[in-house]
């Protein structure tokens, strides 16, 4: 236990994830508004994207760029506990992009939305279409 | 003395409450841009500079114009 506080403080880019993660679920759960919705999804995506460049860094890593020349003669890090894990950073490169499409398209669904039902607050729609069944 | 993704770290939290919690959709739309912009300088504080100018190239740029074009065709208004 005493030794678990300290680990607990130095992680706190973990916590900070946690933090946003459930600030973009709830506000995809209990917003009301359609594009709050899809702000707080975006705040989810790039939580799970921090949580992974995290999870990558090394204290002291160097970027794995061999400068000068290269072949034997450059000098820079090569063994691979110098330099930061750049897998995960490729794999976050390809979520980033997906994640821009999925707003774009989240986007124009909202304002198609919009033109049908004149609002964009979830109850409104919802009561809209429930007196619309009702007819 | 606080280490300074620390620092950039809050900031990224507080803006991203505060993006969520503005009552108007185009100044929650110009909070998420510097949500975003603070999210990609840590991103550079911690090595990632690819993922780094990604963000700040698309989500900074492109997705707050993608926002501020959707409120353009919809309303500001909002009720929470």
């Amino acid at each position: 236990m005493t030794d678990l506080l300290p680990l607990m403080a130095a992680k706190y880019n973990y916590w900070i994830y946690t933090i946003l993660m459930m600030t973009g679920l709830y506000a995809m759960i209990a917003k009301n508004n359609l594009v709050k919705k899809i702000i707080g999804m975006n705040i989810f995506q790039t939580a799970i994207i921090l949580f992974y460049v995290s999870i990558a860094y090394k204290t002291g890593g160097t970027l794995p760029i061999i400068m000068e020349g290269g072949h034997g003669g450059g000098h820079g890090a090569i063994n691979a506990a110098d330099y930061i894990n750049p897998l995960p950073h490729t794999l976050m490169l390809t979520a980033i992009v997906v994640s821009v499409a999925t707003m774009g398209v989240a986007l124009a669904l909202a304002i198609k939305v919009y033109r049908q039902y004149g609002t964009l607050e979830e109850d409104d729609i919802n009561h809209q279409i429930r007196t619309q069944a009702g007819q | 003395m606080i280490p300074i993704d620390l620092a950039i770290l809050t900031l990224v939290t507080i803006s991203g409450i505060g993006a969520l919690a503005i009552k108007d959709l185009l100044g929650a739309a110009i909070v998420f841009s510097a949500y975003s912009f603070l999210m990609c300088l840590a991103w550079a504080i911690m090595g990632a500079v690819d993922v780094a100018f990604t963000e700040a190239a698309v989500g900074a740029g492109v997705s707050t114009i993608f926002c501020v074009a959707a409120v353009f065709h919809t309303t500001r208004r909002t009720k929470d």
